[in-house]
């Protein structure tokens, strides 16, 4: 199955296969490298999807005009003051929850001072030392089965900044540059791991998994081309076996998934080369080049920016009572990892058809609503929601919550299938239909005359005259060479344009050349 | 009596009555501004046309009957760092030059909806940065008690105005005395309320844990309207509290009988002068004749209060002000071949010196290495402030002190000695530190015949029991009823404030020290004018 069929919409998913190539991807090419394995935490930031932004009451929404979503509180104008938004708290608390997380009773905000024309106080309210929760974990299904158990360092809140386009490039070398505060003061829940992820691949099912928890919960759309996600990593190697961690290096400029699996990859190889060469590792901050496939030294820890943190002055702290957290917990949904176990167990499917199934909500959502109205084989729908419709899906780049085909009439169509009203051949044909149309099958097989021939003297009639017309193959069945029937059926299926069972056809060849 | 000399109530009562129009009333005021302020200069802007306007509506909505508002037609000044739509508004810097709000400040939402008209901006110390003025990135304000003084500050324009007569009453923003040691100096009335209980939305931030906005005001009566008509909850300040709204004006009692007063041994020390040790004393007198209770008390961590200050306000001061960086607004470097040089040099050109001092100081206590030593340590030694104070308030109902050391010194006096001018401030600061409220009223002359403050420091949210004490106080004595001369001294004053001295002045000079400074029954002082 190729990658794009795994998640319904955009970015390929959690058991998708790693076939990554190209320069980031040769471990195991050296020997020496295999000494060594990485230890990998990801810093990712996610947009809440709240309809107003963290501090004041304009909207959320993208794509929006330059500086129309904007008033004197995110421009920053002197005087105005911040007053947080009580959704985007519960949306902060809501994921920790899902992420096992303590949320904190008292946290507080705080100052992050640097000048950038995007950032219009020229600081960013962040959360520093008291962040809204911390101490959680989620399990990471890894390839060959297992998962690995990924820690939650911390979860807090912050305000997303604006969006800079300097004309000439970078800042220093512009001739002039122009500023949309659009995104300015979006909420921005960022989340901290641990460096408990071990390999590229790790990372690419954590970012996959995070992603997953995030859309159950309704709480963000996650679309890294949006920048509504987005990835800092950090990454060290050392000896394997070693309890003691190598020297971090943090990663920028990650733009998917898989830059961030490649960039990962690439900096395991480049620090693994080095240790064994005997050289040391130094602190530093390095940029992801996707256009050569490399990561490139940004700056050393030393010059590192002081952020000049200290508690906003302007915000009382966040207190938030046991009550409101039980409330929340109250209202989280069934999140992906027990969903998955569920499928399992309950439907009797594979582990492979349960995790692609349970990375989205809605297709999870889809195929429960069609196997309850089908009462069939749960696995018979599985095939069709994760081949026939996510193919169709990803070929159109259409939403499985836009699909024109309802999870009823998947189920119709294959009651259809079942009682013999129309092949398994004949069925795509109808489901593409359906998929195009939003017909239901019934109204789909019947303007297409796509009934399968029931009525057996009819197709008798058509084998007869196929044996006549392909004398040499049918000598050959009768010489006993049974690949030769196969195209016979083939011919009596184009005769009647797939509407015949081909086990019938089958059937009734044996009989008519048996009879010779 | 002209109709700029009226207090606030007084004025509303004629408005009310119908006696006098509300245009009328502005008209004076503009008049009186006209006359007076090129030799004080109080005002930034004078927003004539939009009060006049404003003035001429009000008037109609009181033909049609409509009942007059608890400060109907009353002119007020307002200083500027206090946003207001449509009007200038400067902070007395060139980096917010041409800087016009779209929106008002919450007070001046609250002023405008009880029919205070706003006739201007007032002049002060660039953001809020200094307790004399002359840190105006425009041009200094004169005292009017004498215009070779400073008015003290930071809202010396404030103050000035409604001593000068220019204003009925003024808002004024308080962040380590900057409401009350001006009015000390110019012989007003000034009262920084508890923190949280006046909305800071749209006041422009110098130390936001520390700012808070109060009246200024020409006696007590008035002080507790405008505090009616300003506090209060508000949704978009985070740090207002809700409580429900109090009758200052009900509270105002002549009354003193078994007030505990206590005396804080710390606010006695050396630096004091003569004059202000002499007025201060009497009033203490006065108020012991009228039969409160003094007390000693000690607050032992005063000596620490200054530098928890000049810590705490430079370090918020300096991520406060750096949005002024010529991206959005304000002033802009000419001519900067790219954006960070563009910042750069705006920050540069449009900042005064006193204000890069402090952006400084406040850059480097909250840098990586210092941000324990000095940002934490002042936050803790705040907290012992703020202790000192609730263990003092458990043996009496409020605190008398002088308000500043000395009275209004000479322009161009201390503005070579930063450290002299932060002195200005001690015996204010504290109440910024722990939050509670405080009031300068005025309680005699002192040396050079100026006037002396008397700052009476109260529990948090007991701003009545404050406006009590000083109104049983000022009902004792007639200092609030003095008039300042408006004319400089032959030493210090320049030719322009002599030239332009007001025809409303008495011919009574105001050169020779007060004598009558221990005089707390209302006699008037040399150097005043009496015009009760
Ligand atoms: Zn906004």
């Amino acid at each position: 199955m190729p990658d794009e069929t795994l998640t319904m919409s955009g970015e390929a998913g959690t058991a998708r296969k790693h076939q990554t190539t190209g320069p980031g991807r040769r471990t195991g090419d050296a020997a020496d490298e295999s000494q060594f394995e990485p230890a990998i935490g990801l810093e990712v930031h996610v947009e809440l999807s709240t309809e107003s932004k963290l501090f004041c009451g304009c909207s959320t929404a993208f794509n929006a005009p330059p500086n129309s979503h904007t008033c004197p509180v995110c421009l920053g104008l002197p005087g105005v003051l911040p007053v947080v938004n009580r959704k985007a708290v519960e949306f902060g608390i809501r994921t920790a929850l899902a992420l096992n997380c303590e949320v904190a009773g008292f946290s507080k905000f705080d100052r992050k001072n640097y000048f950038y024309p995007d950032l219009p106080k020229n600081y960013q309210i962040s959360q520093y030392d008291l962040p809204l929760a911390s101490g959680g974990h989620i399990d990471v299904p890894v390839d060959g089965g297992g998962a690995r158990c990924v820690r939650i360092k911390r979860v807090h809140l912050e305000e997303d900044a604006g969006k800079s386009v300097h004309e000439g490039g970078t800042i220093t070398g512009s001739s002039f540059s122009l500023e949309d505060y659009n995104r300015t003061g979006v909420p921005l829940l960022e989340i901290v791991s641990e460096p408990d992820i071990r390999s590229p691949e790790e990372a690419y099912a954590y970012l996959s998994m995070l992603r997953s928890v995030l859309r159950y919960l309704d709480v963000s759309d996650c679309k890294m081309e949006e920048g509504s996600l987005r990835c800092d990593a950090n990454i060290s190697v050392r000896p394997k076996g070693s309890f003691v961690l190598g020297t971090p290096i943090e990663l920028k400029n990650l733009n998917s998934f898989r830059a961030v699996e490649k960039a990962l990859a690439y900096e395991a190889r480049r620090q693994a080369e080095a240790l064994g060469a005997g050289e040391r590792i130094v602190r530093e901050t390095r940029h992801w080049d996707e256009s050569r496939q490399v990561t490139v030294s940004m700056r050393r820890k030393e010059e590192a920016d002081d952020y000049r943190y200290f508690p906003e002055p302007d915000l009382v702290p966040l207190e938030i009572d046991e009550g409101w957290v039980d409330e929340v917990r109250a209202t989280l949904p069934e999140l992906p990892g027990a969903r998955r176990e569920r499928f399992m167990r309950q439907h009797g499917l594979p582990a492979y058809d349960a995790a692609i199934l349970t990375e989205s909500k809605d297709v999870a959502d889809y195929f429960e609503a069609a196997v309850a109205a089908y009462g069939g084989d749960a696995k018979a729908v599985s095939n069709w929601v994760i081949g026939e419709l996510a193919r169709l899906m990803n070929a159109t780049g259409t939403d499985i919550r836009d699909a024109r085909v309802a999870p009823t009439a998947l189920a119709a169509m294959l009651n259809m299938i079942d009682d013999g009203t129309i092949s398994g051949k004949i069925a795509k044909t109808v489901f593409e239909e359906m998929f195009a149309t939003g017909k239901t099958p019934d109204q789909v097989v019947a303007e297409k005359g796509l009934v399968q021939i029931a009525d057996e003297s009819e197709l008798a009639r058509i084998v007869d005259e196929v044996v006549a017309e392909n004398s040499r193959a049918a000598d050959e069945v009768r010489a006993g060479k049974d690949r030769a029937i196969g195209f016979l059926v083939g011919q009596v299926m184009r005769k009647t344009r797939g509407r015949a069972n081909p086990q019938a056809v089958n059937r009734l060849l044996q009989e008519r050349l048996s009879r010779d | 009596m002209e109709l700029y000399e009226l207090a606030a109530y007084e004025l509303r009562e004629k408005i009310e009555r119908r006696e006098v129009g509300i245009e009328e009333t502005v008209r004076a005021v503009l008049g009186k501004i006209a006359e007076v302020d090129g030799a004080v200069r109080a005002y930034v802007t004078v927003a004539r046309e939009q009060a006049l306007a404003k003035a001429r509506a009000a008037d109609e909505r009181l033909a049609r009957g409509e009942p007059a508002r608890l400060l109907e037609g009353v002119p007020i000044a307002i200083k500027d760092n206090m946003c207001t739509r449509g009007v200038e508004t400067t902070c007395a810097s060139k980096i917010l030059k041409g800087f016009v709000p779209p929106y008002d400040a919450t007070v001046v939402e609250r002023l405008e909806g009880a029919g205070a008209i706003i006739v201007g901006k007032t002049n002060m110390d660039e953001f809020a940065m200094g307790s004399s003025t002359e840190n105006s990135g425009f041009f200094p304000t004169r005292n009017p008690w004498d215009l070779g003084h400073v008015p003290g500050g930071s809202s010396g324009g404030s103050t000035a105005a409604v001593a000068a007569d220019e204003a009925v009453a003024a808002l004024g923003s308080d962040t380590g005395g900057s409401v009350r040691q001006p009015a000390a100096l110019c012989g007003v009335v000034g009262l920084k309320p508890t923190y949280g209980l006046v909305s800071r939305y749209g006041l422009i931030a110098f130390a936001s844990s520390l700012d808070q906005i109060g009246p200024i005001t020409k006696d007590v009566r008035d002080c507790a309207m405008v505090l009616g008509v300003i506090a209060g909850h508000d949704p978009r300040d985070s740090t207002s509290v809700p409580r429900k709204p109090c009758d200052y004006l009900k509270g105002l009692v002549p009354d003193v009988r078994g007030v505990r007063i206590g005396v804080p041994k710390e606010y006695f020390g050396e630096g004091m002068a003569p004059g202000v040790m002499a007025a201060t004393g009497a009033a203490l007198k006065t108020l012991q004749d009228m039969g409160a209770i003094l007390a000693d008390v000690s607050l032992p961590h005063s000596e620490y209060a200054l530098a928890t200050y000049y810590i705490v306000a430079p370090a918020e001061a300096s991520s406060n002000l750096a949005r002024y960086d010529g991206v959005r607004y304000g002033y802009r470097a000419p001519g900067c071949p790219d954006s960070v040089t563009m910042m750069t040099k705006t920050r540069s050109e449009g900042f005064g010196s006193e204000v890069k001092r402090r952006i400084m100081l406040g850059t480097y206590t909250l840098s990586a290495g210092y941000y324990e030593a000095y940002y934490l340590k002042a936050l803790k030694v705040r907290t012992l402030i703020t202790r000192d104070f609730d263990r003092a308030f458990e043996k009496c109902d409020c605190l008398v002190s002088p308000t500043s050391p000395t009275v209004a010194f000479r322009l161009g006096e201390r503005t070579d000695d930063p450290l002299a001018m932060y002195l200005s401030d001690i015996y204010t600061v504290t109440a910024n530190l722990a939050g509670i409220p405080g009031i300068s009223i005025p309680c005699g002359f002192g040396e050079d015949g100026m006037p002396v403050g008397l700052q009476i420091l109260g529990k948090h949210y007991d701003e009545a029991t404050l406006l009590r004490v000083a109104y049983a106080f000022e009902q004792a004595t007639d200092f609030h009823r003095m008039k300042p001369a408006l004319r400089a001294t032959s030493t210090s004053g320049s030719a322009s404030a002599s030239a332009s001295a007001p025809a409303s002045a008495s011919t009574s000079t105001s050169t020779s020290p007060s004598a009558s400074a221990s005089d707390c029954c209302g006699r008037a002082p040399a150097g005043g004018e009496r015009h009760a």
